[in-house]
């Protein structure tokens, strides 16, 4: 997509498609010669393995909407029906929910990979907004998809969710009713919640393929955050990436089938095999663990509605991260300071997990859960609001490498290709 | 990295600084105790269910916990299926026999006899076991207000698994610590959260008699029932991980080929 494109039609029969169709010219400049930087590392992996769990999502789940109905008295049923009595429905069901976090483990780690590298900087903010977006319907799908069962969370997990937007003034508890086709959580709900999870990730594929057009413009960043300035720095996508990338798309496979296999329900909740009861309220309602951050988040506020928009303003800060960053250099590796600030946010966003996985009372080490993740919510905002501009302007970053090809192949190595 | 432990530290500090959470001692922290660990021969990766226990756990469920709980997801036709009991199908048909089903409604389209008693029919292999209770509303009724929950799958929907079903029905008996009363109507078991339970203590010694010529100990009883209730709640276990272990060998030696391709195609890179 990037640059003259290098497609030479062989036969008379790819000439005729050439000039009227050229898809053989787009997967060709696209996944074949598209030059890529040869210091790629595992976690430029991730984004394959992102494709991989979309796919496999979507084909689990068309099989799955074969068998599952979409009614609150049957939902329950039908899915312990795929569980039993559908040829291997067992395996389809458990690689779709466990397929679930693994589609998330692999995205936060894109997300990280992304920030450590500054991949979000200028020429690509499209690339990392788009990402945000499809990261939002990401959540979106799986938060339909985790009620669809029609378990004790999924009722629940659905009740507390939709009621957050009760806590908009004057408007908030309409939308609510609005949401729930109904005046609680009840068969309307679960109808248009199938519904759309059925939708949504098909709009996530077409997102996805906005965010590889807007990589293959600019191409790839690389774990040293400079530019691509000569032929030397790069190699074919294909054949170097793509065994590259099915290599550690395997071994993330292997990680996949075992829990799959082994640990079907090692993200799941207990709860979730009991019939949805609105009469009877699970003692402690907690999210599927991708969401848990946030959950941690919503209830460090004392007021619903400020919980709300912070939750919110969560994710919309990462929209306006380009310009956030200050810096000129793009990748951590030579930004001492905010290489120490980065890996900070990466524990301060596990603690947050750790907080809104346990009850509203609970304390480590005699320190109130409550205010670990205050603190917590307070260096996020902050990470990004205040250190993340200041760093960029006080810092003093290491001395960069003169080009890709210099930095893996030597001074000499590099002069001899030239 | 330094500075990120710093950070870390700073920030406990200042956590501990803040008010203490300031939460008053009950008399009797009512909290479940942890499970006694059933030691189960289906745990581990390689772990399958023992048909002997699966067969006499099947006896105690139907000879004491059926009286009150369903098995609604189970049908007849399971217990004869690989990965299960290990009954014959002709096994299974007679058990199925000696169930008595809803009828559906006769040549005349009656549902009910002259006396007004619901019809029934013997059950068949695609039955599925009948619930004890027509409705929970009557389970209600004959049980002080309490629902005996389904348990085909109660193993699934309880943290702690099969080991807390083991230590629930094998808990009681127990002399409660001083300062906790039971309250009227309860019973007291300290694996159950708040430790009043409504389920009367279901198993005694010798309440079966096993063919098989087992001593049936109260532990035995609640050992085999835990088994049989957890392949209740998951019947393609064995299936399941025998199948995960072929993937996975397929996996690694796939990984090694990709490997090996990915060493030699990077070769005149480095």
């Amino acid at each position: 997509m990037s640059g003259p494109s290098t497609y030479n039609p062989k036969s008379g029969f790819e000439k005729w498609i050439d000039q009227r169709l050229p898809l053989p010219r787009l997967m060709h400049d696209t996944i074949q010669t598209f030059p890529t930087p040869r210091n790629l590392n595992i976690w430029y992996t991730f984004g394959g393995i992102l494709t991989f769990c979309l796919a496999v999502q979507i084909l689990t789940g068309i099989v799955l909407a074969m068998h599952y109905v979409a009614n609150a008295g049957l939902a329950f049923d039908s899915v312990e029906a795929i569980m039993r009595d559908v040829n291997y429905g067992w395996l389809i069901r458990f690689m779709h929910a466990n397929g679930a976090s693994m589609f998330f483990l692999a995205v936060y780690i894109h997300m990280f990979r992304g920030l450590y590298y500054g991949s979000y900087k200028a020429p690509r903010e499209l690339i990392w907004i788009i990402g945000v977006l499809i990261y939002l319907l990401m959540m979106a799908t799986a938060f339909f998809g985790y009620v669809l069962p029609w378990g004790q969370m999924s009722f629940w997990g659905a009740t507390v969710i939709t009621n957050l937007f009760s806590a908009i003034p004057v408007i908030g508890s309409h939308i609510a009713t609005w949401l729930w086709g109904d005046f609680a959580v009840g068969d309307a709900t679960l109808n248009r919640f199938f519904s759309l999870h059925y939708l949504l990730p098909f709009i996530i594929a077409g997102v996805v393929g906005l965010h590889i057009w807007a990589l293959h413009v600019p191409g790839n960043n690389n774990p040293l955050g400079i530019d691509v300035k000569s032929p030397q720095d790069t190699v074919p996508f294909h054949p170097y990436y793509t065994i590259k990338d099915g290599f550690y798309l395997c071994l993330f496979v292997i990680v996949f089938a075992g829990f799959v296999f082994y640990a079907p329900d090692f993200f799941g909740n207990p709860d979730n095999y009991e019939q949805a009861n609105p009469l009877v309220t699970p003692p402690d309602i907690v999210p599927e663990w991708y969401l848990l951050p946030f959950y941690a988040m919503l209830r460090s506020i004392p007021n619903k509605l400020m919980g709300v928009i912070v939750m919110g303003g969560a994710i919309v800060t990462l929209f306006f991260l380009p310009w956030l960053d200050t810096s000129r250099v793009r990748s951590c590796r030579f930004r001492p300071l905010m290489k120490q600030f980065f890996w900070a946010l990466v524990v301060v966003c596990v603690l947050l997990g750790y907080c809104g996985s346990q009850g509203v009372d609970a304390a480590i080490a005699g320190i109130p859960l409550l205010w670990v993740a205050r603190l917590a919510t307070l260096y996020y905002f902050a990470f990004f609001w205040i250190l993340m501009p200041i760093i960029g302007l006080i810092e003093t970053p290491k001395k960069l490498p003169a080009s890709i090809a210099q930095s893996v192949l030597g001074d000499s190595a590099a002069a001899a290709a030239e | 990295m330094r500075f990120a432990l710093r950070f870390t530290l700073a920030a406990g500090l200042v956590a501990l600084a803040l008010p203490a959470l300031a939460a008053p001692d009950a008399a009797v922290n009512t909290t479940r105790i942890h499970p006694k660990d059933g030691k189960f021969s289906f745990e581990g990766p390689f772990g399958t269910y023992d048909r002997g226990a699966l067969q006499r756990g099947f006896q105690v469920y139907k000879e004491v916990c059926a009286a009150c709980h369903g098995l609604n997801h189970v049908a007849f036709h399971n217990l004869d299926e690989a990965g299960g009991p290990g009954f014959t199908e002709a096994q299974a048909k007679a058990i199925a026999a000696g169930y008595k089903i809803p009828a559906e409604p006769n040549d005349k389209g009656e549902l009910f006899d002259d006396k007004g008693v619901r019809l029934t029919r013997a059950g068949i292999l695609a039955d599925k076991f009948p619930s004890p209770y027509p409705n929970e509303e009557a389970a209600r009724a004959n049980n002080s207000g309490a629902l005996p929950p389904d348990l085909s799958m109660v193993v699934k929907a309880r943290a702690g698994g099969a080991n807390y079903v083991y230590s629930i029905v094998s808990g009681f008996h127990q002399k409660e610590p001083a300062g906790f009363k039971v309250t009227e109507g309860k019973y007291y078991n300290p694996y159950f959260e708040g430790w009043n339970i409504s389920m009367p203590p279901p198993l005694a010694a010798n309440a079966v008699s096993f063919s098989d010529g087992t001593k049936a100990t109260i532990d035995q009883e609640a050992h085999d029932v835990a088994t049989f209730l957890a392949w209740a709640s998951d019947p393609k276990m064995e299936e399941r991980k025998r199948m995960g272990f072929g993937v996975l060998i397929f996996l690694v030696v796939l990984s090694g080929v990709l490997f090996a391709a990915y060493r030699k195609v990077w070769a005149d890179q480095h």
